[in-house]
């Protein structure tokens, strides 16, 4: 047998995630947009910045009031900082190497992270007075600072623009919209890889555990019941009988939905005690039956994938009776 | 997420006559990160449930997490290792979209990824055809449990001209589940305070006494599966009465709280539970037994179907079978007899149950 086959697997929620953020950090997005550091102060930790909606040591509500908000920095200090000698390409704010860095904006008892931009790191050290580089065009994100520069003795920073947002509070951030996006590496897998091999085959591979009589079709590696390899292989047939099935009338569900109305049911194959779940097509939706025979449609290519398998279709035999699958629902 | 979790749990603290620091740990549970995309959100959400320097852990068993939260909440206390842990199940689904995120395909995996209703529409036509439930059945259902709603303030989902005919005339979304047999999807989150025997004498309102408690899974796939009537259900419901001696759950108990997504599962999950004999639940359900007004209410408060924020959907159930006992069922409590109700969940390909019994009165044994 080949060595287990790899492929990428990415999830990404389409458009991304919204959030609604409360109003802790709509005040602070609120604030970043219209160029200003907002902290938050607490009876037993300061002002925190970030801000946050709850006390970190009592639980205490905070923030609930204007005078708890305070306009902090623009200019800060060091804390702590890591290098970054060879940023990844889309994962990291910057191309060229910059810092990460703990940022404590002067009024703040917190450090904020952040990214320092210098050219080298014998330009970083903790203490060194730094300053916002603010983004022209500003959404209410903690991006609108392109990243901390350093500030030389003598400098001010430039003070903040007007504010965007009335007393009402119109004109506020509420929500954001978040791209998440994990990108896994997949490794298919001794029994699953058994499986594609013999997709490119034109067969539908299975397994028993030695102590079982149970044959699994595309068996996952184990006989459930009792945790046993299923390292004895068994060629299961491509035929077999609908047991029961769903008609699926809701429009891209998934990448691999054909057209509604369509039909996922499960199969029981000949010569397997499990069901596996497949498409039907080759006729209406509203004929297949519960019991229906049907039998393999292969792609003219075969693959060593699950594509060789285009989807179940009826051979025109008697339907099963009940009694052959009733254990089987 | 913060604000969510902490309107939930300063309201369960206050019914309990409690503050954050008579809590002595905190349990959470929620359904998979993928709804709302953020990873372990119980690591930023400690202060918002006052769990500094307390201990604090997330349980995730699918759509049953919040019964099994509920119950490992329950089982530091009744172990004796805290008098007092605050539990909050939750989920806040309009981040994303819940059929997506339980529609995810793998690579080399060919199973046809079509939503919770894709995955629940073939089991419930195997109870159709096993049964002989009549169509209706699913959609007495639908709109019984939408009318008991109707008298919970906190249900998601006020239908008040719901009926029948519109429930036969919403969309045939995976057949044979129509749009009205499906749950909403919802934003919400459920807080129990759990004490220990000493705390519930003290506690000058009225407390929900724990008689039982059971969890069992089963694997979502194996030869010859009942996937209609999953023996871990049946094993969970047998050990559970076992525990607070009910013998006939249809006499029993006052009101059942059960996970019902699809209206179908009243009728399946009655006979998994034993409220009757095998193929005899549909039987149950169109004679009104488990209306509210008959002789065992199923989901007096609208149940799944018409609040699901999946996360917290079972501790609900737990939490409204508690209110029903205490007395607090507002205008949907039901009339206490044996003064006991059942709470229930499940979740994955029905492979995982949780269950509690509680009582107005302390066990016995």
């Amino acid at each position: 047998m080949a060595e287990p086959m790899i492929a990428d697997h990415i999830v990404e929620y389409p458009g991304g995630y919204t959030r609604s953020i409360g109003p802790a950090i709509s005040r602070y997005l609120t604030g970043l947009r219209d160029g200003r550091i907002l902290g938050v102060k607490s009876k037993t930790a300061g002002v925190l910045v970030p801000p946050v909606e709850y006390d970190p040591n009592t639980s205490e509500e905070i923030g609930g009031s204007d005078d708890d908000w305070v306009e902090v920095g623009p200019a800060g200090t060091v804390e702590s900082f890591t290098w970054v000698r060879r940023p990844r390409a889309e994962k990291q704010p910057f191309s060229q190497p910059f810092a990460f860095a703990l940022i404590k904006p002067d009024g703040a008892d917190t450090a904020m992270l952040h990214a320092v931009v210098v050219s080298s790191p014998d330009d970083l050290s903790i203490g060194m007075r730094v300053m916002p580089h603010w983004k022209v065009a500003r959404s209410g994100s903690v991006r609108d600072i392109e990243a901390w520069v350093p500030l030389p003795s003598g400098v001010t920073p430039p003070a903040a623009p007007p504010r965007t947002v009335n007393a009402d509070g119109e004109g506020a951030v509420t929500g954001l919209i978040q791209p998440i996006k994990l990108h896994y590496t997949i490794s298919a897998g001794v029994a699953t890889t058994r499986y594609l091999d013999g997709m490119a085959q034109g067969k539908i591979a299975g397994g028993r555990a030695p102590g079982s009589t149970e044959v699994y079709a595309a068996s996952r590696g184990t006989d459930p019941k009792t945790g046993e390899p299923t390292s004895i292989d068994v060629d299961i047939a491509d035929t077999g009988c609908i047991t029961t099935f769903c008609v699926v009338n809701i429009p891209g569900l998934s990448a691999l939905a054909p057209p509604v109305p369509f039909v996922s049911a499960h199969v029981l194959l000949d010569g397997a005690d499990n069901t596996i779940m497949a498409l039907i097509r080759g006729c209406e939706a509203h004929e297949v039956r519960m019991g229906m025979r049907v039998k393999a449609k292969w792609a003219e290519k075969l693959t060593r994938t699950h594509h060789s398998l285009e989807w179940f279709e009826p051979t025109g035999e008697p339907d099963a009776p009940y009694d052959d699958y009733k254990d089987n629902l | 997420m913060a604000g969510l979790v902490r309107e939930a749990a300063v309201e369960a603290l206050a019914d309990a006559n409690m503050t954050w620091d008579d809590i002595d740990a905190v349990v959470v549970g929620k359904a998979p990160d993928m709804f709302e995309g953020i990873a372990m959100p119980e690591l930023y959400l400690a202060d918002a449930l006052g769990a500094v320097g307390k201990p604090m852990m997330r349980v995730h068993t699918a759509g049953s997490v919040g019964g099994s939260t509920a119950i490992v909440a329950t089982k530091l206390v009744t172990s004796g290792v805290h008098e007092r842990v605050l539990t909050v199940a939750f989920e806040k689904q309009s981040e994303s979209n819940a059929t997506w995120g339980l529609s995810v395909s793998q690579p080399f995996n060919a199973a046809l990824a079509s939503g919770a209703g894709g995955y629940f529409a073939p089991i419930i036509r195997s109870y159709i055809e096993r049964s002989g439930a009549p169509r209706n059945t699913g959609h007495i259902v639908a709109v019984k449990d939408r009318k008991n709603a109707l008298r919970n303030p906190r249900a998601h989902l006020h239908i008040p001209d719901i009926s029948l005919e519109m429930v036969e005339a919403s969309p045939l979304l995976w057949d044979p589940i129509r749009y009205l047999d499906t749950c909403p999807s919802s934003d919400g989150a459920m807080a129990l305070v759990i004490g220990s025997e000493a705390v519930a004498d003290a506690s000058k309102g009225p407390v929900a006494w724990v008689h039982g408690m059971a969890m069992r899974s089963e694997p979502t796939m194996f030869a010859h599966r009942d996937a209609v009537n999953p023996i871990a259900g049946r094993e969970c419901a047998k050990d559970l009465y076992a525990q607070a001696g009910i013998s006939d759950p249809r006499k029993d108990f006052d009101a059942a709280e059960v996970y019902v997504p699809f209206s179908w599962y009243e009728p399946m999950w009655l006979e998994n539970l034993g409220f009757c004999a095998e193929g005899d639940g549909w039987k149950l359900t169109q004679e009104g037994v488990t209306a509210a007004d008959g002789d065992i209410p199923w989901n007096p408060s609208g149940g799944v179907l018409s609040s699901n924020p999946i996360g917290a959907s079972g501790m609900i159930r737990f939490g409204e079978a508690a209110q029903q006992v205490r007395g607090r069922g507002g205008d949907y409590q039901v009339e206490l007899k044996t003064g006991r109700a059942l709470g229930h969940a499940y979740g994955g390909g029905s492979q995982f149950f949780s269950m509690w019994v509680v009582g107005s009165q302390k066990p016995q044994n």
